[in-house]
Formats: C-alpha cells, structure tokens, sequence
C-alpha cells in the first residue's frame, strides 16, 4: 500500500468537514475522489500533504506515518500536488517553476540535473515553447499544464491532481487527460479530484465518494455508479447525477 | 553554483561598474570625492544585503537598520572597551548581527506581509531603546573611540583611506553574494517562497529554514559595515545606530533600482545618493531634499513598481542576458 | 527625519515630571502614576483608531500616520495662536482639514496601488510620510511649540488631574461613540463595513468602493488629525512628535486588534496604564523597551490582536 488514510476527521471549528475517512491506494493505481461541491474533496487533500493536521486518524505514506508533519517534509518523501486554484510563480520563467519542482522533490536536485529534468517534462507536458516565458504570461490551459509540470519534476511515488480539468476546454481536456494517462503508464500512483465525471470513470482503478465529509462509496467505478447513495448524494444536482450514471454520454465541460 | 554562471557577462558589467566606481577617488586621491563614494558603497552594501531579503525572499524589512547599528556598537565595544583591533571586531560585529538574525528569525520569519514589516520596526525600536539604557555600551551617551586609535592604522587619514577600500571590498563581494545566491539552488527556493510561500511548501522548499539563512545572509554585512563606518565616525548613539529613516531609505533605493535583481541596488543606491547630493547642494532645494525624495518614491511606486532594472528587463527581455 | 529621542518631548519624560509634581509618597502615588497614564492613553486610543480603520478597511498600514498627527498639532497651534480661535472648537476645525487631507491622499497616492502587493502601499504611505515631513520641517523648523492653554487642575486625594487632560479623555469617549453611531446606524458607515468585509461583493452589489475607500482613509487621518489636537492642548511638540504616536498606535493595533475602534480605546488605555505604572518600578526610559518587546510578543502570539479583530 503506497497510500493509507484510517479513520480521517478534521473540524473547523464547530464545522465537520471530513469525518472518519478510510481507504487505502495500492501502487500504479489511479483512485478517483468525487463528491458534491463542498464534500471536503479538497480538504482530504489538504489532510494528506500535510496543509492540515487531521483531528483525528492517521495518514500512512509508504509505511511511514505522516499525520501531523509539515507540507514539505512530506514532499520530500515523493508526494506532489497540482492545485486546484493555479498557483504559478509568477515572476519566474516557466522553466524556473518547473525547475522548483525537480529541485526540492523528493530527488532533490542540483540546478543543472533539475535543468535537465524540468525540459523532459516540460517536452512532456507540451510547455517547451513556453521554457522562457515567465509564468503570468501563460493562458488557464498552460497555466494548468504548469502545475502539472511541476508537480510531474518531483518525480513523486504519488500524485494529488486537483480538479486539473476544470476550466479547461474541450480540447484541452482531451490533451490533459492523454497526459493523466502517460503518466499512469509510467508507474506513478495518483488520487485525482474530479467534475468532469467521464474522465474520472474511464482513467480511474477505484473511485471514492464523499457527501458532507463522509466516504459513502469505495470501489471500481462501474461499481460506485449504481450506489444507491452516490446517486441519492447527487440527487441535488441532477446533471450530474445522470452523467455519474451514464458515463459514456456527453462530454461537456462541468464546472467546478 | 557552477562555473558556468559566473561566465554570465551581466555578474561581469555589475562588478566593474562597483569597481569603476570604487577607483575613481583612488586615481584622484580627493578626500571629497572618496567620502562621496564611501556613502555610495555603504549603501550598495546595505542596499544589496536588503534585496536578498527583500528581493529575493519578498519579506518586507522596516527595520534592516538594526543589523548596522548592533554591528556598529558591538565593534565598537570591543574596540573601546576590550582594546581588540578594527579586523576582528570587524568579524565581530558582523556575527553578532548573523546571530541576532537567527535568534529573530525563528520567531518573527513566521509572520506574513505587513505583520513582519511592522514586527521588525518594533524590534529595531526596542533595540533602540534596549541599547539606550544598556551601560555597557555607555546608554544614551554611547561610545566614543580615543583619536588615538588611529595611530595604530597610520593616523586618521590613513585609516580613512583603509576603511574606504574595505568598504570598496565588500561592495564587490556583496555583488558576487547577491549573483551567487540568485543563481544558487538556495535562491531559486527564495524566489519560490516570494511569489507564493504555500506553493513552495507544496513543492518541497523547506521554508523556515530557507528564510531564516536569507535574513541572516542580509544581515551579516551590514553588521560588518556598521563596525567600518562608526568607527570611522568616531562615536556612536542610540539614535545614529537605529535611524529608521537609513532603513527606508535603503528600501527606497532597492525600489528604485528594482528588487529582486543583483544591479537594481547598486543602481538605486547609486541614484538615491547621487540625487541626494545634488539636492543638498542645490540652494533651491537643500531645505526640502525629504520631501523631495519624498515624491520621487512616491512616483517610482505608482509609476514604475519595478524600479528602474526591474522597468528595462520587462520592456527589453533581452536586457535579462545583461543585467542580473 | 531624526528620531532621537532627545529632540522631541518625550510622553514618558513629561508624563512623569508631572506626577512627580504630585508625588505624595507611598503607594498613594501610583495612583496618580495611574491617572496620568489613563487619562493619556484615552487620547492614544483617538490615534490609534485612526491607524487601525484604515488598516481594517483597506488592509493598508499608513507609515503617515505620525506625520498626520503632527500636522493636527500644528494646525491647532495655528488656529490658536493665529487666529485666537478656542482648541476645542479648533480640533473640530482640524478634524474637518484632516478628513479633506487624507480623502486627497487617498486619491493621489493610495487608489493606484491599493491592489498591489503590500510593499507597494507601506512605500507609499512613507513616500506621503517623508513629503509632509520635509515640507513641515521647512515651513515650521523643528523647534518645539507649545499651545498656551489652561483649564486649570483639580485634586482628589493625591491625584491632580489637568483640565485639558480631562476634556481630551472625555472627548475621546465621545469620538468613539461618534464612530461607533456613525458605522453603525448611517448608509455611509454601513458602507465602510460592507467594504471592509469584502471589497469585491460590496462593488457587486453597488457600493461606489472607490469612494469609500477614499472617505475611510479620511476617517483615519481625521481621527489622527484629532489626536493631534488634543495633544497639542497638553504637550509641547514638533514637527517630529508625530512619529512616538505613529509607533504607539501600532503598539495599541496589535494590542486591541486591527479595525476594532472600541479595541482601540482599550488598547490606548491598557498602554496609557503600563506607561503610568511602569516608572513606578523601572527608569522611565526603560518603557519603550518593554512597550516595543510587548508588541513584537502580541504581534507573535496573537496577530490579530488581543482583543480580536473585528471583521
């Protein structure tokens, strides 16, 4: 098991937003994490690398107990993150942000391996043009695929995507999810946050489900999408509802 | 850092633009003019110490001064009180400085924005008004070095001269910091941290640890220079030694120069002091040079944010090759 | 600008002068230690306000703020002196040139950066700070002045209390109120709130944010402006007075919590109190050392301040 989160709850104040959280994520696998705007996808996330100290539960990364240690150690260990919200370094070229990420992963790099490293992925996820520019110069897509890029230079055992098709065309999209793939295909483990409900069916191993911070399905996607409760959990939102069901139907962009 | 950055011909232009500057009192042996020059490589100095901070690691110092003014007094202690000579006092007070440094960084590096701004004045103004009544630094009198110390440097003017190139020195080698850590593994983290301290977590920049060494790296030389220039002085006082002001002022020329490059200080410090000059001598306006300095930064930060190097790099990419 | 602590008249220096003036012995004089720190800390807190309204609302700290309230001073030395006019109806003079000032400092050297990175206001509000200082030390030098006033003292036990002091505390109470009516129970002042909250819904649903800003960077300076007055009636000052209050207010921000009025006040009076009581045990000049080391804790402890902020 390269991933293990027991028993996960976490408060804010008088506010549950995660409670009681159990699954585990067996290497080269991708686990898709869905559920209503505001289940605590993100938070979960947030859990995982270390942003939050769960209330309660623990957080097992390859063996090691990561509850409670600080967002960088545990990036040293091989965990990255691509966010929701892009977070671009802005002042910097592209390359220097990519370069970040070769250089204080889990490989920790001199300048000149992370040099290398940081134009294989940039070739990787399409940026190569765009090495010298700096960062607030790009457009959502590349911004995106920066964030992905950067995440990608850690090398990481395992990789937390966050809603990286959101925003994004449907072209993008296409070519964001063709990269997901590669990236499988190199042995990387992933969790990925998800709207777009087909990309989720059709790349991910197991899928999880949380409604008000709660898990309320864990398994293989075909599996999930006939839960009676994940369908009542969409129940509020029946566009999604019946994506979730019919995942093969129309492919339009659903925001976040 | 590898060779190869140092064949960079920006590092090289930056470096014999200080030394340039540094030899002209030197071929015209003026005292005038190598006071002139002093202020203008004390600044460079301080100035270039600031960016690494505030440039480089995007923390905002107010009170950068302190690391000058506790140099000066612990130099100038050992030197007075203990009868050590200038070169390690010197060492001296740049360590305490260093050390103060590490000592605050553990604490107030945690505060973001305004909240460390405004941390780092209180600690220059508690320092100040430590330092005023600590007796063994003569409390609100200060120190004051005997004529006679000189003598053991080759008399005033000798040493006058003597403190003149060392400041020249580390002008030089602050220079050759400044690139070093800009192109070091070490700044490139920095720089992460600046544009968006969460996302430099996330990615593995162990942060406290990356900001404390800056702050300390910052710290170090105005330490050193605050020995060289008190001593020079003759005497040192509370308020001398932590002149909020000198601290804005030094803000004021990385702004103007622009922040976050290895030239923009040498040329803001350049400027500020250059332009100073001339308002000082000028009837018209000697009496208003504040406001007048007031209203230039006024309208470098509506203006030009960037500052000057800043400016050019954005407009003409091709600059960046030349200008660090 | 020079901060030396001996060109300018020192609060802690005065303020104990003056109660050793009373001095009865025993713990009997601490009281009138307490009074006089008290009844000045009403004032710090008129200052201070100004400071964190605009911090509150903008997310702006105004490093020209000191040079504000120094102004006030001079403009109540003026109408006083000049134009023979009473200082308490002078304040209220001040009080309108200070709202007119700060609005015009606002739209000149605020509005463009507002968005920009906080470096950029901090600079500017120190670019406003340098260009009032150079131009006041110009016109009015940086000899310290005095407004001739007197109402008198009265003396309960071992306190004296200075009339000016009094109608300065009390008139510091009312200020608050004033605020506190005006935020709360006028379209304006719902405004300043609705901003502060959030500045980007407050434009969606009509709120001219702009112009809210500028009116609630007047405030601030206003209440500087006040401060200043007030001052003046009790103190000598200078062209560089201003600074010692600057640095005292954001001593009380932290300590009452950033755009809390009422916190404000309490600040002022807890920081009024420490400096009454401190010399009672310590050297007076060892008050802004503890004073300074206080601020950098609170600032460490409890960002938002002690008494929380008010959001």
């Amino acid at each position: 098991m390269i991933l293990q989160v027991s028993g996960v709850s976490k408060w804010f104040g008088g506010l549950k937003a995660l409670t009681d959280v159990t699954f585990s994520l067996q290497e080269g696998q991708i686990l898709g994490l869905i559920g209503p705007n505001g289940a605590g996808k993100t938070t979960l996330f947030n859990v995982i690398n270390g942003v939050y100290k769960p209330s309660e539960g623990a957080v097992n990364f390859r063996g090691v107990d990561i509850t409670g240690m600080k967002t960088y150690e545990i990036a040293r260990m091989g965990l990255a993150r691509a966010h929701q919200i892009v977070r671009p370094l802005n002042e910097l070229t592209v390359r220097d942000n990519v370069m970040v990420g070769a250089c204080f992963g889990r490989e920790n790099h001199a300048l000149g391996g992370a040099r290398v490293i940081a134009d294989e992925v940039m070739e990787f996820v399409g940026l190569e043009k765009r090495a010298d520019q700096l960062a607030s110069n790009l457009n959502i897509g590349q911004k995106k695929r920066l964030e992905m890029a950067r995440a990608l230079a850690a090398r990481p055992y395992l990789l937390l995507l966050d809603e990286v098709l959101a925003g994004l065309n449907p072209a993008e999209i296409t070519r964001m999810i063709d990269i997901v793939h590669k990236i499988r295909e190199r042995g990387t483990t992933i969790v990925m946050i998800e709207h777009v409900m087909q990309a989720v069916m059709s790349v991910s191993d197991q899928v999880l489900v949380l409604d008000f911070g709660k898990p309320i399905a864990f398994g293989p996607p075909g599996e999930v999408a006939n839960d009676a409760r994940v369908v009542e959990a969409y129940l509020g939102d029946p566009e999604l509802a019946k994506q979730l069901l019919a995942p093969s139907s129309d492919e339009s962009e659903q925001d976040a | 850092m590898s060779l190869r950055n140092l064949r960079n011909p920006g590092l090289w232009i930056t470096v014999l633009a200080v030394a340039l500057l540094g030899l002209w009192p030197i071929v015209t042996q003026r005292a005038s003019t190598r006071e002139e020059i002093f202020t203008v490589m004390l600044s460079v100095v301080l100035a270039s110490s600031l960016n690494i901070l505030l440039g480089y690691t995007g923390y905002v110092s107010f009170g950068h001064i302190v690391f000058f003014g506790l140099g000066g007094y612990v130099g100038l202690y050992l030197i007075i009180v203990q009868g050590w000579s200038l070169w390690p006092s010197m060492i001296a007070g740049g360590l305490a400085a260093g050390l103060l440094a590490l000592l605050l960084g553990q604490a107030i590096l945690r505060l973001r924005g305004s909240y460390f701004a405004l941390a780092t004045i209180g600690i220059n103004e508690a320092m100040r008004a430590f330092i005023n009544n600590f007796e063994p630094f003569g409390g609100p009198t200060g120190l004051s070095l005997n004529f006679q110390t000189y003598n053991q440097y080759g008399g005033a003017a000798n040493a006058l001269w003597l403190i003149y190139y060392i400041v020249l020195i580390l002008a030089v080698f602050n220079i050759f910091l400044s690139y070093i850590v800009k192109t070091s593994k070490f700044g490139l983290g920095l720089m992460a941290i600046r544009e968006d301290e969460d996302a430099a977590e996330v990615m593995g920049v162990i942060t406290p640890r990356s900001k404390t060494w800056a702050y300390v790296l910052s710290a170090i030389l105005p330490g050193v220079v605050g020995v060289l220039f008190f001593f020079k002085n003759g005497n040192i006082e509370p308020p001398q030694a932590f002149r909020l002001h000198l601290s804005i002022e030094l803000l004021v020329m990385v702004m103007l120069g622009g922040y976050g490059t290895v030239f923009g200080p040498l040329l803001g410090a350049v400027g500020y002091q250059r332009l100073r000059g001339l308002l000082l001598t000028s009837d018209l306006f000697k009496n208003i040079q504040l406001a007048v300095a007031g209203l230039l930064l006024l309208l470098i930060i509506l203006f030009i944010p960037a500052g000057a190097v800043g400016w050019l790099r954005q407009r003409f990419p091709v600059v960046r090759r030349f200008i660090p | 600008m020079c901060l030396s602590p001996s060109s300018q008249p020192s609060v802690e220096k005065i303020g104990s002068s003056l109660s050793k003036a009373v001095f009865r012995g025993g713990y009997m004089d601490i009281l009138a230690f307490l009074t006089d720190g008290l009844l000045i800390g009403f004032v710090y807190g008129i200052a201070a306000m100004g400071l964190t309204l605009i911090w509150g609302v903008m997310n702006v700290i105004n490093l020209s703020h000191g040079s504000i309230i120094a102004l006030g001073m001079f403009a109540l030395y003026f109408l006083f002196v000049s134009l023979g006019i009473n200082p308490y109806i002078g304040v209220v003079l001040v009080a309108v040139l200070g709202l007119l000032l700060g609005m015009v400092i606002y739209a000149v050297a605020i509005h463009r950066v507002i968005n920009a990175p906080h470096l950029s206001t901090l600079l500017a509000t120190f670019a406003v700070n340098m260009i009032i200082i150079g131009l006041g030390t110009t016109a009015f030098s940086t000899s310290p002045r005095n407004v001739d006033f007197s109402l008198g003292s009265m003396s309960i036990g071992p306190v004296t209390i200075l009339g000016t002091r009094a109608v300065a505390a009390i008139a510091s109470v009312l200020i608050t109120a004033a605020l506190y009516y005006f935020l709360y129970r006028t379209t304006l002042g719902k405004y300043v709130r609705a901003v502060t909250d959030n500045r980007a819904a407050a434009e969606l649903m009509g709120i001219p944010s702009a112009r809210v800003l500028a009116f609630s960077f007047g405030l601030g300076t206003m209440l500087a402006a006040i401060a200043g007055g007030l001052i003046a009636t009790f103190f000598p000052f200078t062209i560089l007075s201003g600074t010692t209050y600057e640095l005292k207010s954001f001593v009380i921000g932290v300590l009452g919590g950033v755009g809390n009025p009422l916190g404000a006040l309490i600040g002022g009076l807890i920081l009024g109190t420490f400096e009454g009581i401190i010399p009672y045990f310590l050297p007076t000049s060892w008050v802004p050392v503890l004073e300074f080391i206080l601020f950098v804790v609170i600032l460490l402890v409890r960002p938002t301040g002690l008494l929380g902020a008010k959001k």
